[in-house]
Formats: C-alpha cells, structure tokens, sequence
C-alpha cells in the first residue's frame, strides 16, 4: 500500500527554485575557480546511474541462493564476495558490507536513523521515504508497523532484527530464496529480487 | 546530547510517503548537488565525516525545514566556505 503524495505546497516549490538557484551560483563560482566543471558534473551524475544498480543486490542475492559455498563467503565477508562477482563496493570511501540473511523465524530491517547510509552500488539511488524523518525515526521503534505500511507483513513469531547503518559499514538483506523456484535458472531468480527486498521492507 | 538529526525512536515524523516508480532525483539541480559532492570529496577539498558533520550541525529549525538535498547544499556551500575553496583575498 503506497500513500498517495499531496501536492507539494507552494513553500515548497519556492525552497526548490531557491535552491537551484543556489547550485547555479556555486557551481559558476567553482568552475571560475578552476575547482570543477560542468563537464565533470555531468560526468559524475551519468557514472554514478550506470553503477549504482539494484541488479548488482540482486545478482549477489541470486548466486547465494544457489551456490552454498558463495552464500557462507557473503555472510563472512561480504566485500570479498561482491568482488568475486566483480561488484565494487568502494563508492566515496571503503565501506564494509555486511549481509544479513533471512530464514525461517527470521526477518531483517535496514534503516539509517542518522541520515541515509546505504549501499548504492548494489541498490540503486536511495528512494526517498528511506532517507524520510518518518522511516529513520519509526523503524527502530516500530519495525511491524513500517512492513505494514509497505504491506508486509511477518509473522507474530517471526523475530525482526533491524540494522543501524552507519557510514563504514552498510548493510543487505540476503532474502530466502522463495518456494516452487527450485527449476529457475540464476538469471530468472535475480529477477525476483527487489530493491525493498534487499532493504528487508519486502519479501522476496 | 543527541541532535536533531538522531532521529531513531522519536515520534511525530509519520506517516509514512511512499512514491511508486521514483525517479532518482526529483529535480536536475538534486543531482547536481549530489555530483557536486562526489567531486568535492573525491578532490580531497573534504572528506566525508566533515560532509556528515556539516549536515547534522545544522540549526534543528533549519534542518526540518531542509528538503534532503537541500541539506547536502547547505553543507557544501559551508564547507566550501570554511575549507576556502572559493578564497578571493581582497586586493
């Protein structure tokens, strides 16, 4: 169940003009400043959309489904498993991945209460309702009542452990491989993996 | 002393908005603060804990006001300012 968004108020608007208006004149001033240029931007912004997939989550999750070797290297270390598959994880600085899997009785929740910490090389750009006041604040508190909100739900015996991210070390949940999906090829399990199935917000 | 931007277990933030088939930037100047910041960073002009510390040193009024990237702008253009990228010494 998605909330419908309300037209942005007119406030809102004139912040967004606002604040265009300002990255105008930063980056005018920098480029004049020899720092950077409209170039390199640009450059920046299309290198950043052609690596930060979710795909890359969902291809480590599809080869830990069916290769036990590769899942009990993840689960160990899941830096030196993502490079196995050619996925670098260093995207401003090192971070670590750590890689919580699911399982019977077992569900887990990524969140970052302080700002919005996350793997992009392997999710994608980060949507906004994860880097919101109202999922950062309520997911520590009340995780059953965010699945809720995303129409998930787990069972009352299903213990749920939510990860506080931070900027050295980011988190992805490993979900359980569905049942019926035993004569599925790799390709056609990486396309059952959802980005919200990698932030544990959905089941897989 | 938590800040403002310590935001797990508090109240009052929800509900929560969830938009379908969400573009990854919302405005063209949104992506260009975020490769602003990559650029930055990656020059050395500073690093990413001083990016974090910038953000979360925002007045509490200001930063919920701040949309997200507005936030990434408010810290880039301090820090840009305290680290004297933009230096011009008067003549």
């Amino acid at each position: 169940m998605s909330h419908v968004h309300e037209e942005p108020h007119a406030s809102a608007h004139e912040s967004s003009a606002g604040a265009a208006n300002r990255v105008k004149s930063l980056v005018a001033a920098l480029e004049a400043a020899s720092v950077l240029t409209e170039r390199q931007l640009d450059e920046a912004i299309e290198s950043f959309l052609a690596h930060a997939q979710p795909a890359n989550g969902a291809r480590i999750v599809a080869r830990a489904w069916v290769d036990p070797g590769f899942r009990e290297r993840l689960l160990a270390d899941g830096n030196a498993a993502a490079a196995e598959l050619g996925i670098d994880l260093a995207h401003w600085a090192p971070v670590r991945l750590r890689v919580v899997a699911n399982g019977p009785g077992r569900h887990n929740l990524i969140v970052c209460t302080l700002c919005s910490c996350y793997p992009l090389a392997l999710l994608g750009p980060s949507p906004t309702w994860y880097k919101s006041e109202a999922y950062r604040s309520q997911a520590v508190r009340d995780p059953r009542g965010i699945l809720a909100e995303f129409g998930t739900h787990v069972g009352a015996d299903v213990e749920i452990t939510v990860w506080d991210s931070t900027a050295e070390v980011r988190y992805l949940v490993l979900p359980e491989r569905p049942a019926g999906t035993e004569l599925l090829s790799e390709a056609e399990l990486e396309a059952l993996v959802t980005r919200n199935g990698l932030i544990g917000t959905a089941l897989v | 002393m938590s800040r403002v931007h310590d935001m797990g277990g508090q109240h009052g933030f929800g509900p929560l908005a969830i938009e379908s088939d969400e573009p990854p930037f919302h405005h063209e100047w949104e992506a260009r603060v975020f490769a602003l910041n990559r650029l930055l960073l990656r020059s050395g002009r500073y690093t990413l804990d001083e990016f974090r510390a910038a953000v979360e040193a925002m007045p509490p009024a200001d930063y919920l006001a701040a949309s997200y990237y507005e936030r990434w702008l408010h810290a880039i253009e301090t820090l840009v300012r305290e680290k004297g990228v933009l230096d011009v010494r008067p003549g």
